[in-house]
């Protein structure tokens, strides 16, 4: 190949079920702590030191659960897309699985979602439930992981399985800004926005910093999860080849 | 030049080819149909034969029935395809993949969705909904069955290659259904009310303008992934 190389050197690195095991080895305990650190610290400060919302009193701080949640399902349908797209370009074993270890774990965080919005709905709205676009968009982003689960798990052939399942999860991408932007093209019952990058946030500082502590926290407990189904998956795939024989002969020895 | 007729008449020939086959087994033809006039018959006996009652949900109900009957006819659309072995010989051919996926979708929706729309007004009317609703109703299921079978198309192909591909195509392209169907009835609803229903068709058109473009693709991609197996 004459051609230049265009892609970083760790983007071709990551392709190697080593190298990847091995890097998510080094990364997992810095982001398990870093996990524990925010989510203890977030949730002690949302809990016990944020003041109370002048309308909503106390109940509105499920929203420290809610709203980290619901970004990191959307977030999760991302990364489960783009791998699955990285797989199905580059042929990268690795992006196939990482596109697998998603679905189970957005699916869990989306159920987290519609639970805490559930559970905050009955005391603001008066109802556990309401059909609304938003609601019914996050509802649709559930079923697209089951269907991403099922079909995975109907086909035999585990190459055919995380190209076919790329190809549904790129083509459920469409629903990510139907869910984004429901609260804005819909007249609805749910709150706009709570975080955007342009603007500031419309809660007073000791409200909104224990909720982007939360979701830092999030993301990296998300990281932590899906990095160790990524380690269980590589290591039962490649369960015939000379690393993984010597790695658990050395760990059960 | 000579390039495009070529392909014109690749697509022509992939639709009269689906049409007739569709023509010469008339169960595949009728039943989704027959399908779609027993589910729309459920509903009074299920739950009220009230007219007032009725003629609130039956765009829903007609919507509904007429998704159903879509989703039901989904899995032979390449299944024989891929059993008699000439969908392997279509990826072979030199043609573009996205002009026989596309020939095939609107022989299709001609069999399905055209047919839905046709019958619709019959189910209307068992269901007492006001005249004023007609237009609006047989409007967007127009609009709205082309989709319905571009989408479908997709968990199709997808699932061509197992051998229980039923429950799977639902789970796969039913969520995907949902947009359509809200905008579907909602045309038909704000007809009823004698609402403006310019923007409802607006959106279900750009709907179907989306997944004449992308769709294929994604139709494509999915059956060289189940023909390679």
């Amino acid at each position: 190949m004459a051609d230049k190389k265009w892609m970083p050197r760790w983007f071709y690195q990551l392709a190697s079920p080593r190298w990847c095991y091995d890097i998510t080895g080094k990364l997992l305990p810095l982001f398990a702590w870093a996990a524990a650190l925010l989510l203890l610290g977030g949730t002690a400060w949302a809990l016990a030191f944020a003041p109370a919302d002048y309308q909503q009193g106390n109940s509105f701080r499920i929203i420290y659960i809610h709203v980290p949640s619901a970004i990191l399902a959307q977030s999760c349908y991302m990364l489960m897309a783009i791998a699955g797209a990285v797989g199905l370009i580059w042929k990268m074993k690795v992006a196939d699985m990482v596109a697998k270890c998603c679905a189970p774990i957005g699916a869990s965080i989306a159920v987290l979602a519609l639970a805490t919005g559930a559970i905050w709905g009955k005391p603001t709205w008066g109802a556990w439930w309401v059909w609304d676009a938003r609601l019914t968009s996050m509802l649709i982003l559930l079923f697209l992981y089951f269907g991403v689960m099922a079909l995975n798990s109907a086909i035999e052939n585990q190459t055919t399985a995380a190209q076919s399942t790329a190809v549904l999860s790129l083509v459920g991408l469409v629903n990510i800004p139907i869910i984004k932007y429901s609260v804005e093209w819909w007249n609805t019952l749910h709150q706009p926005a709570t975080f955007t990058l342009t603007e500031r946030p419309a809660m007073p500082f000791e409200m909104w910093m224990p909720l982007l502590i939360m979701v830092l926290g999030f993301y990296c407990f998300f990281a932590v999860t899906v990095m160790l189904r990524l380690r269980n998956e590589i290591v039962t795939r490649e369960r015939r080849s000379g690393w993984v024989k010597d790695l658990i002969q050395t760990q059960f020895r | 030049m000579t390039n495009s007729g070529a392909g014109e008449m690749f697509f022509w020939g992939v639709l009269k080819r689906d049409l007739l086959l569709s023509f010469r087994r008339k169960s595949d033809l009728v039943n989704p149909l027959i399908f779609f006039l027993m589910v729309a018959s459920l509903f009074p006996l299920g739950v009220s034969p009230e007219p007032t009652f009725l003629a609130e949900v039956a765009p829903g109900v007609i919507w509904v029935a007429a998704l159903l009957a879509t989703l039901l006819s989904l899995d032979g659309l390449f299944r024989s395809d891929f059993e008699d072995g000439t969908l392997e010989q279509t990826l072979l051919s030199p043609q573009p993949l996205f002009l026989v996926v596309l020939a095939k979708v609107f022989a299709h929706w001609m069999m399905t969705g055209l047919a839905l729309t046709l019958l619709s007004p019959l189910l209307a009317v068992m269901l007492f909904l006001p005249v004023e609703g007609m237009w609006g109703l047989m409007a967007s299921l127009l609009l709205g069955t082309p989709t319905l079978s571009l989408i479908g198309a997709i968990g199709a192909a997808l699932t061509v290659g197992l051998r229980k591909g039923g429950v799977l195509i639902s789970l796969l392209v039913l969520p995907l259904y949902i947009p359509v169907l809200i905008f579907g009835t909602g045309a038909a609803q704000a007809a009823i009310t004698g609402l403006p229903i310019a923007g409802f068709l607006a959106l279900l058109g750009a709907i179907l303008v989306l997944g004449l473009v992308l769709a294929p693709f994604a139709i494509a991609a999915a059956l060289r992934i189940s023909a390679s197996s």
